[in-house]
């Protein structure tokens, strides 16, 4: 199987290597034959790489232990399942499991395009292969997942052995996050190849309009999306595995992956200005080229280890691989926009500061702001040894002092920002949308301040959450009230009825109303406590209004592992409210350990209990107690988020068939924003 | 013109802002990385930065003591005693021989005041001595995760 998978991944790297020069001669012949074989050759690469990822697989799941990389990654105990996720627990299958996913949307892409945009078509399969081609060279030649054990036997020649059983797979490792997150992750960075591709295709062609931004619109959201799922997933394996008490620390890994998802995120805002006012051309260009390089550089930065972080101890080789790479697209990028910028005029200005094209400016510029500043912290130890010779980091609070006023910032604008008319807002607009969110705003900071809360941000956040949230539901509201008057539904069918005929509006302020939710879950750090202490059994520990009594220390003896617990009784007012079981893990297969936090979670705070370790010196147990408000809310906007991101990715019902019969809809111009349901009223305002 | 005038004012307001929050959060919390035997080299104010080191663990180093644990870190031929004083207990891993990564400060006294101790088992991917060497390393599993 392992020759099986080496040969399909070969054969892959050719059918790649002849897509991108097939297409290149395509392009320039433009001869239909060419054409076809180099769709088809693209279409053979990705097929190729399915064959190669799952024959990965198969050796895990055999127990190969002659390959190099099933000894590494895991061992005869391990848990099925474990053992076909190892194939993303390390460098090399990484790699290829990164490109198996690329393949995934590049198959989709040639197939579902295979006969429309015979114009763009050829661009897009071309440089998709390129990409492609990238990563089978680093699988073929640099960082093969096919390596066989062996060493020099006695006539020259190599011998092949197996081992008995693997090392094992890392204990961080095995969790149900980490079986989800990279897919997550992963897909969200290679799902962002695709505008890229349809971004740079649309350049070098001179493809007439904003046709590749509708064409890509479902693709970048797709990608988003995943992104977004794929970042708190980790923040979520963070905070249930690692034990630190906290699910963010602007570890250079998971800025990695922020910075796409911020610079994609100020993508799908801007596109909007291109498509309405036919503005910002040159911009969005580079945002979405921005995305794939940032998508590229989180990828060298997560596997690379060019900056330590807990992902990676060790240094390697790969780096300068994706070094070239990267230079590779820079290039490319700049090439294709000085010869075609002509092509990129734009046909508007900006008319006014409030309006919806300038929040769209502002929003843009905090994203990117936010984004250059993450960057630059992650990157700091690098430039500062290449310029001054010292390797310098920064820690949390760089990064928190700039990105907390900046996403403030950005919270307010989306409250304001959907609100605010193209072109020029008037102020009587401007009283009619903003009052009565404000008051709700404010009476929302006030509840903050008499219930306790007294940091600053945090009173900040809560105030502007509240308004954004009114906003959110104002719009509801309006909207839900004309459709109510003409159809007798009730409110919520009515609110439904109108997401529906406009997903992309309405399921754009779930997505926003998601957001919040994260805001107010992050705002909640502010109040966190906590308590470490050495305790025996009968100790106790306070912290709020929690008592923790240690009852006892129990160890058992799992398949693949020693679990070490503390069964812990929570007291709330001296009654027993439930009894908790931080474990540690121990693994004899590679002697590491492993925590299991216990987490008692409610909407209002996380009591958060972790078996910290024992004292070297004198073997009493160390308990370490967190109390983290509403934590909750991150995980539960997260999924709020996707459900609106899977609205707006529905197709609009048409208003016109359900408002069968009647008129346009003859409605008071004060009301205009609210009714989507006629297409010239939906062209502003979507 | 006017209004590009205040798009520039408007966004010259972020970014400066920005930037000075950026310089104050640097600041606060910038580490150096050094290894051994630069320590030894460092003078004046270099000397009492906040910095990272690695190491290896010297076999029969660790001591408990009340309150610290101490040790010595090994490196490019030098020692390094220190002294560990945080409050998290330290990780398993942290045993005779592992590699180490410590954030602290240096005393007057020449001691490492370490707060933060990030270890690794130096055997974990490595052939014990007598076993066979890896075949693939030169282009050896660096990223664990």
């Amino acid at each position: 199987m392992d020759v099986f998978g080496s040969f399909a991944l070969l054969l892959a790297f050719v059918c790649a290597l002849y897509a991108l020069l097939g297409g290149i001669a395509a392009i320039l012949t433009r001869h239909p034959l060419l054409i076809k074989s180099t769709r088809q050759a693209g279409i053979a690469a990705c097929c190729l790489i399915f064959l190669a990822t799952l024959s990965v697989v198969y050796l895990f799941v055999t127990d190969n232990f002659s390959m190099s990389y099933v000894v590494s990654h895991s061992n005869r105990d391990l848990a099925t399942f474990f053992k076909v996720v190892a194939l993303w627990s390390g460098q090399e299958g990484s790699l290829l499991f990164w490109c198996f996913l690329l393949s995934i949307y590049i198959f989709s892409v040639l197939v579902a395009y295979r006969n429309k945009h015979g114009e763009l078509m050829p661009y897009v399969g071309t440089i998709l292969a390129g990409v492609q081609l990238f990563f089978l060279t680093i699988s073929n030649f640099v960082a093969s997942p096919f390596k066989s054990l062996a060493i020099a036997g006695s006539s020259g020649g190599l011998e092949y052995f197996a081992k008995a059983d693997g090392n094992g797979l890392n204990p961080v490792l095995q969790y149900p996050e980490m079986i989800i997150h990279p897919p997550n992750l992963y897909s969200g960075y290679t799902g962002f190849t695709i505008p890229f591709a349809f971004a740079l295709a649309a350049l070098l062609a001179r493809y007439p309009g904003e046709k590749w931004i509708h064409l890509t619109r479902k693709w970048t959201m797709i990608a988003w999306c995943f992104q977004t799922v794929g970042i708190l997933l980790g923040a979520h394996w963070a905070y249930a595995v690692l034990g630190w008490g906290g699910y963010w620390g602007w570890d250079p890994v998971e800025n990695a992956s922020f910075l796409p998802w911020l610079t994609g995120t100020a993508f799908l805002h801007s596109v909007m200005m291109q498509e309405k006012r036919g503005m910002m051309k040159v911009w969005n260009v580079w945002l979405v080229f921005i995305t794939f390089m940032l998508c590229i550089l989180g990828t060298m930065l997560t596997r690379s280890g060019v900056v330590s972080s807990v992902h990676a101890f060790a240094q390697s080789n790969i780096g300068s691989w994706f070094v070239g790479f990267l230079l590779v697209v820079i290039a490319v990028c700049l090439v294709a926009y000085f010869k075609n910028r002509d092509y990129l005029k734009s046909e508007n200005q900006l008319d006014s500061m409030v309006s919806r094209e300038s929040s769209f400016l502002f929003n843009n510029l905090v994203l990117l702001v936010a984004c250059i500043a993450i960057l630059s912290g992650t990157l700091f130890p690098v430039f500062s040894e290449w310029f001054t010779g010292s390797r310098i980091s920064v820690g949390a609070p760089f990064f928190n002092k700039v990105n907390i006023p900046l996403g403030l910032l950005l919270l307010f604008l989306t409250g304001v920002g959907p609100l605010l008319a193209w072109r020029k807002t008037s102020g009587e607009s401007l009283r009619r949308n903003f009052l009565w969110p404000i008051v709700i705003g404010l009476l929302g900071g006030a509840i903050a301040f008499a219930l306790g809360a007294r940091d600053f941000y945090a009173l900040v956040c809560f105030l502007l959450s509240t308004f954004v949230a009114a906003t959110i539901g104002a719009e509801f509201y309006r909207g839900a009230k004309v459709i109510r008057a003409r159809s007798n539904l009730t409110w919520l069918s009515s609110a439904v009825e109108l997401t529906l005929r406009n997903t992309r509006r309405y399921g754009g302020y779930i997505v926003h109303f998601g957001i919040v939710m994260i805001f107010i879950g992050l705002a909640g750090q502010a109040f966190n406590q906590e308590v470490q202490k050495e305790i025996g059994v009968g100790g106790t520990v306070r912290i709020g209004p929690y008592e923790l009594l240690l009852q006892a220390v129990d160890q058992k003896q799992e398949k693949n592992y020693v679990a070490e617990r503390m069964i812990v009784e929570v007291l709330k007012n001296h009654k027993p409210v439930m009894i908790l079981f931080p474990e540690r893990r121990n693994f004899p297969t590679n002697q590491e350990s492993g925590t299991m936090v216990a987490i008692y979670s409610t909407l209002r705070e996380d009591l958060y209990v972790v078996y910290a370790g024992v004292n070297q010196g004198s073997e009493v147990p160390t308990i370490h107690v967190f109390l983290n408000p509403l934590v909750k809310w991150v995980w539960f906007g997260g999924i709020v988020v996707v459900m609106g991101t899977i609205v707006a990715l529905l197709p609009s019902r048409h208003a016109a068939l359900v408002l069968a019969g009647s008129k346009a809809p003859e409605v008071a111009p004060g009301f205009a924003n609210a009714v989507p349901s006629s297409v010239a009223l939906r062209e502003g305002h979507d | 013109m006017k209004k590009q005038v205040k798009f520039g004012i408007g966004i010259g307001i972020i970014v400066i802002s920005m930037g000075f929050l950026a310089w104050l959060g640097y600041g606060e919390s910038k580490t150096y990385y050094h290894t051994i035997a630069e320590i030894e080299t460092l003078r004046g104010s270099a000397a009492a930065h906040r910095m990272r080191v690695g190491g290896t663990v010297q076999a029969g180093s660790i001591h408990h003591v009340t309150g610290r644990t101490d040790f010595v870190l090994l490196g490019e031929g030098k020692s390094l005693p220190v002294s560990y004083v945080g409050s998290d207990p330290l990780p398993d891993s942290f045993v005779d021989n592992s590699q180490a990564l410590i954030e602290g400060k240096m005393s007057s006294d020449g001691r490492f005041v370490a707060e933060h101790v990030q270890a690794k088992c130096a055997s974990k991917y490595e052939a014990a001595p007598g076993e066979v060497p890896r075949p693939t390393s030169s282009n050896s599993p660096a990223g664990r995760t």
